[in-house]
C-alpha cells in the first residue's frame, strides 16, 4: 500500500528532505538486486527516463529512476531549492512542487486563507495527478511545524483538501510545535488555529516538540563524547545521524533532530513496506489506537537511540529498549506516558525481535502502566523482520495518552497571554476571510480538546466497576 | 476423499504453510516404523486428501490462499515451492493490496461481497480437481480483520455454495494481553458468525500453544514460526490418515465426516478442543521412552482437568461420583474445575496400539447425561508412527474446555463496549 507524503513549509520540507534520503538508504541496503518490488513501491515511482523527462512508470523488473511520491511545498524557494540542487535532485520533478517568494509572515492567515485560495487549484492537480500514479493509495502523511506561517496554515489547508478530494484515503499528520522559548512571537496563535483543523480533519497526529529532539540529540553527544562508549557505537546506527547517506554536506544543527523524525516515519511504516510474522498497517494504527475521533493524538518513542557493536544481543538489552521506550527521555514531546492514562499502546519492533520478547516485555511492563478501565489489556503489536540500517532491532511506541494534556494546556496558556491583549491580532484580521470568530472558536476547540482529557483523567485510579452484564455459568 | 483448505489472512496462510509443510515431513521424512506396505498406504491416503497430482513432479496442495495485502501470500507461495517437497497452485491465490485495517467489518462487509466471486471461483476450482470432496478447512484468526471479517463471509459463501460438505473451521484464539486492542470485538463478531454456517470449530489459543513452546519444547526465543510448528504438528495428528473402525481394512476416506459424527452431535455444540502428547524437542526424542497406559492415562486427566499440556495437570481433579437417579448435567455435586465433555476422540499413532486398553475414557462420569458413552467416545488408530514419535495419543474433544477464554473475550468486548 502506498503513503504520499506531504512536506509543508520550511520544517517539513527540511525533515522531509531527510525522510527521503533515509528512505533511499534504507531500500538500498535491502534490495541488494536493484529490483523494484512491491516495498519500493509504497514510496517511490520507477520511471523510464531514457526518452528524457517524465516517461512511462515501469511497475516491475530493474530499477530505471526512481521518483519520490511527495508533495513539496512552500511559499519560500530558499529550502525547496537546496533540495533541487542537491543529491536528491533527481528524485524530485518540477510537478511536485508548489513554491511562491515571499513566505507567510509567520502568519497563519497568510498560509491557510491567502495561499489556500491561491493555490487551491494548483495544489488539488498536483495531488491528483500524483495519486494517479499509486496502485493503491492507502495514506497521506504531512509534514509540518505549527509554529510558522506556510506549514501551520498553508498546511492545514492541504489536510482540508485532502479530506475533501480523497476522504477515503487516511490522513497522518507529523506536527511539530514550537517550544516556550520558540523565537516565533505569534507562534501560539498559529498552532491554536491549526490544532482546530488538526482536531476536525485529521485521523492522527503524531505530535513532536523541538525541545524533545534537543534533549535526545544531547544526550547522544554526552554518551558518545563522555567516552563511556568510546568506539563502541556504530556511527550509523544513531537515531541521530545520516551516516551512510547520500548527503556530503556538512551537517546543520538542525539535521540531528530531523532525522529523528524521518526514523519515526520510517519505522511507521515499515511493516507496511517490509515483511514480518505480524504485519501492521497504518490502517491498523488508527483502527486500533483512536477510540473516539477526536482523540488520535499519538506520543511516540523511538528506541534504541544507538546501538553498540557488540552483536550478541542478551535479551535484558532487548528488554531495556522496552523499558526505555515507556521512559519520559525518550518520548519525541515533553510527557510522560507512566505517570498519565493510557487509552491505548501500540509496539512495533524491527528486527530479531521475537513474540516472546514482546510478550514478556508487555508482562513486565504492564503493572506499572495505567490503562483506562475499557481497555485494560490492549496493546496493539507488529512484527517487522526487516530491522532499520545499522541496527539490529528496533522499537516504535505510540501512545494514545492522557499525557499530552500538558503540552496543549501550556498551548492554550501562551494563546490566552498574547489573545488578552490583542497582541499581533490585526495582522491576522486583515487577510481576507480571517474574523475574530475564527481565533474564539479555535481556542474552544482546545478547551474542548484539553477537557476530554481531563475527563478521562479523572477516571485514573478510581474505582474499577466494569458495567454489569449477563453472566454464564462458569 | 480430499479436503479444500482454505488459508485466510495473514495467520491462516502462516500456520497453512506450516500444516503442509509438516504432513508432507510425515510422510517422506519417516518410514512410520511399520511395514512399507502399511506406509504406502498411508501415503496414498494422505496424498489423496490433501494434495493433487499434477504435471508437477512436486504434489499440489488443494489449497485456496486469500489475503487482503500481497505480502505473506508471496512469501508463503515462495517459501513452499523452495522446499522442492510441494507446493501450492501459482494460481489459487486472491490479494488485495489494502489489507482490512483490523476491521472485522472491512473483513466481513467491504472486501466480502467485493471480491464474493473471485474467492469463490478459485475454491470452485479446486473443488472440481477432486475425485470426491470431502469438505473444507478453513484457517483464520478471529484478532485480525482479514482472517476474521473475510473469513466468516467466506465460511458463509462456502455453506451457501455447497451445502452437503463438511465445513471444519480453524479457530486462533489471541493472546490474553492482546495483539489487537479491537480483537475481542473481532473475536466475538466472528464466533456468532461462524456459529451459523460451520460445522465445527476447532480452537487453538496462543497463550497455551506459546507456554507449550517455552516449557515442552524448551525454546528460547519463541517466534510466530515456533507456534505455528506446534499448532501444524498437532492438526497433522488429527488429519494424517487413520483407520477409525476396529479392524478397520482401510484408512478412512472421510475424515471430515467422520470427525463430525463422532464429535458434533447437536448443533449448538461445536468448538472443539485439541491435545496432543507426548511433545518435545526433537534432540530429547532418542532418550524418552512412551507407553502407551501412560500417554493415555495423562490424556484422560488432561481432559477432566482441563489442562492443555501434559506439565503442570492437576491430578486432583476428579470425576463426580455417579448416583443412578440424579442427571449428572444438573449435578451440584459435580466438583469445581471438572471439565464435562460432550464427546471425545482419541487418535493414537505408533505400533502396539491394537490392544491399548482405552475403557478410562468410556466412563460415563466424564459425559454429559444425553449421549451413551458408547457414542459420546471414538478411538482412531493406526500402526504407522506420526512425525518422528514412535507413539503419540490425541485428543479432540468437545467439551466444556473453552468455557473460560470465551467468558473473557465476551466480557472484555462488553466493557470496551459499554464505556462512556
Amino acid at each position: 500500500p502506498v503513503s504520499l507524503p506531504s512536506a509543508v513549509g520550511q520544517c517539513g520540507n527540511q525533515v522531509g528532505c531527510r525522510f527521503w534520503d533515509l528512505a533511499l538508504r534504507e531500500h538500498a541496503a535491502v534490495n541488494k538486486k536493484g529490483i523494484y518490488d512491491e516495498s519500493l513501491s509504497s514510496f517511490f515511482r520507477n520511471v523510464d527516463t531514457r526518452s528524457g523527462g517524465d516517461g512511462p512508470d515501469i511497475y516491475k523488473g530493474k530499477i530505471c529512476s526512481l521518483k519520490a511520491r511527495a508533495l513539496l511545498i512552500d511559499m519560500e524557494e530558499g529550502v525547496v531549492n537546496e533540495i533541487l540542487q542537491g543529491p536528491l535532485r533527481d528524485v524530485f520533478d518540477s510537478k511536485q512542487l508548489i513554491t511562491d517568494v515571499s513566505g507567510s509572515g509567520n502568519n497563519w492567515a497568510v498560509g491557510h486563507k491567502l495561499y489556500g485560495y491561491q493555490y487551491r487549484e494548483n495544489i488539488v492537480e498536483k495531488l491528483r495527478k500524483t495519486a494517479e500514479h499509486c496502485d493503491c493509495l492507502q495514506c497521506f502523511f504531512i509534514i509540518h511545524s505549527m509554529g510558522g506561517g506556510t506549514g501551520s496554515g498553508l498546511g492545514t489547508f492541504v489536510l482540508n483538501l485532502l479530506e475533501d478530494e480523497f476522504p477515503e484515503v487516511y490522513r497522518f499528520v507529523t506536527s511539530v510545535y514550537p517550544s516556550g522559548e520558540d523565537d516565533v512571537i505569534t507562534s501560539p496563535y498559529n498552532s491554536v488555529l491549526a490544532m482546530k483543523e488538526l482536531n476536525e480533519h485529521a485521523d492522527c497526529v503524531l505530535p513532536i516538540e523541538n525541545e524533545s529532539l534537543f534533549d535526545i540529540v544531547n544526550k547522544i553527544h554526552q554518551m558518545i563524547d563522555s567516552g563511556k562508549l568510546g568506539s563502541t557505537v556504530k556511527q550509523n546506527s544513531l537515531v541521530t545521524s545520516s551516516a551512510g547517506s547520500t548527503k556530503t554536506v556538512q551537517e546543520k544543527p538542525f539535521d540531528a533532530m530531523n532525522n529523528i523524525v524521518a526514523n519515526l516515519l520510517l519505522n511507521l511504516t515499515s511493516s507496511a513496506r517490509f515483511e514480518g510474522s505480524l504485519n501492521m498497517d497504518l490502517n491498523e494504527i488508527s483502527m486500533n489506537l483512536v477510540p473516539f475521533p477526536r482523540l488520535h493524538y499519538l506520543v511516540s518513542s523511538l528506541t534504541p537511540l544507538y546501538t553498540l557493536t557488540d552483536v550478541n544481543v542478551p535479551s535484558r538489552r532487548l528488554d531495556q529498549m522496552f523499558s526505555d521506550a515507556f521512559s519520559r527521555d525518550h518520548q519525541l514531546i515533553q510527557a510522560d506516558p507512566k505517570h498519565s492514562l493510557y487509552l491505548a499502546c501500540a509496539l512495533l519492533v524491527r528486527g530479531n525481535v521475537q513474540v516472546s520478547d514482546l510478550r514478556r516485555n508487555i508482562e513486565r511492563l504492564k503493572p506499572s502502566l495505567h490503562f483506562v478501565s475499557w481497555n485494560q489489556e490492549g496493546w496493539k503489536t507488529g512484527l517487522c523482520s526487516v530491522p532499520p540500517v545499522g541496527h539490529s532491532h528496533s522499537l516504535l511506541a505510540l501512545a494514545n495518552n492522557t499525557c499530552v494534556k500538558p503540552t496543549f494546556i501550556e498551548l492554550k496558556d501562551r494563546f490566552m497571554k498574547l489573545y488578552k491583549k490583542k497582541a499581533h491580532l490585526h495582522h491576522y484580521l486583515h487577510i481576507d476571510g480571517m474574523e475574530q470568530s475564527c481565533f474564539s472558536e479555535a481556542i474552544s476547540s482546545l478547551s474542548d480538546l484539553i477537557e476530554e482529557y481531563n475527563e478521562l483523567d479523572a477516571t485514573k485510579g478510581g474505582p474499577r466497576t466494569d458495567p454489569s452484564r449477563l453472566k454464564i455459568a462458569v | 476423499m480430499s479436503i479444500v483448505t482454505v488459508q485466510l489472512g495473514q495467520c491462516g496462510n502462516q500456520i497453512g504453510h506450516e500444516v503442509f509443510n509438516a504432513i508432507c515431513s510425515d510422510v517422506h521424512g519417516t518410514h512410520g516404523l511399520c511395514s512399507k506396505k502399511e506406509n504406502e498406504s498411508y501415503h496414498d491416503a494422505c496424498k489423496e486428501r490433501f494434495f493433487s497430482e499434477e504435471e508437477s513432479e512436486v504434489p499440489v496442495a488443494r489449497a485456496v490462499l486469500v489475503d487482503m495485502e500481497p505480502k505473506v501470500i508471496s512469501q508463503t507461495l515462495s517459501i513452499a515451492a523452495r522446499s522442492g517437497y510441494w507446493k501450492y497452485d501459482d494460481r489459487s491465490h486472491f490479494c488485495q493490496k489494502q489489507g482490512s485495517g483490523n476491521n472485522w467489518a472491512n473483513g466481513y462487509s467491504v472486501h466480502g461481497p467485493r471480491h464474493e466471486e473471485v474467492i469463490m471461483n478459485l475454491v470452485q476450482k479446486e473443488a472440481e480437481k477432486c475425485d470426491r470432496l470431502g469438505g473444507f478447512f478453513t484457517i483464520m484468526s478471529m484478532a485480525g480483520g482479514t482472517g476474521s471479517g473475510l473469513g466468516a463471509f467466506v465460511t458463509q459463501c462456502l455453506r451457501d455454495a455447497f451445502p452437503t460438505s463438511f465445513i471444519l473451521n480453524h479457530v486462533i484464539w489471541p493472546y490474553g494481553t492482546g495483539e489487537v486492542i479491537v480483537q475481542n470485538y473481532n473475536s466475538v463478531l466472528t464466533l456468532s458468525h461462524l456459529y451459523q454456517s460451520s460445522d465445527a470449530l476447532l480452537v487453538h489459543e496462543n497463550d497455551v500453544i506459546h507456554k507449550i513452546c517455552a516449557q515442552l519444547m524448551k525454546v528460547k526465543q519463541i517466534s510466530f514460526r515456533d507456534v505455528n510448528q506446534v499448532i501444524a504438528h498437532q492438526l497433522g495428528s488429527v488429519f494424517q490418515p487413520t483407520y477409525t473402525a476396529e479392524g478397520g481394512l482401510h484408512y478412512s476416506r472421510n475424515p471430515l465426516g467422520d470427525l463430525m459424527e463422532t464429535l458434533v452431535p447437536h448443533p449448538e455444540f461445536k468448538m472443539l478442543g485439541l491435545r496432543n502428547i507426548p511433545q518435545m524437542p526433537e534432540n530429547s526424542l532418542p532418550y524418552s521412552t512412551f507407553s502407551w497406559p501412560g500417554l493415555v492415562k495423562h490424556l484422560r486427566q488432561m481432559l477432566i482437568a482441563n489442562a492443555k499440556m501434559e506439565e503442570g495437570i492437576d491430578w486432583q481433579v476428579r470425576p463426580p461420583q455417579l448416583r443412578s437417579s440424579i442427571p449428572s448435567s444438573h449435578s451440584t455435586n459435580k466438583p469445581l474445575h471438572f471439565n464435562t465433555s460432550i464427546a471425545n476422540l482419541v487418535i493414537l499413532r505408533g505400533k502396539d496400539m491394537h490392544n491399548v486398553d482405552l475403557g478410562s475414557f468410556r466412563d460415563p462420569s466424564l459425559y454429559t447425561s444425553w449421549l451413551n458413552p458408547q457414542d459420546a467416545f471414538n478411538a482412531w488408530k493406526t500402526p504407522r508412527a506420526f512425525n518422528k514419535y514412535e507413539k503419540s495419543a490425541s485428543l479432540v474433544s468437545n467439551s466444556q474446555f473453552l468455557l473460560k477464554p470465551l467468558d473473557n473475550v465476551v466480557g472484555k468486548a462488553w466493557n470496551m463496549f459499554a464505556s462512556k
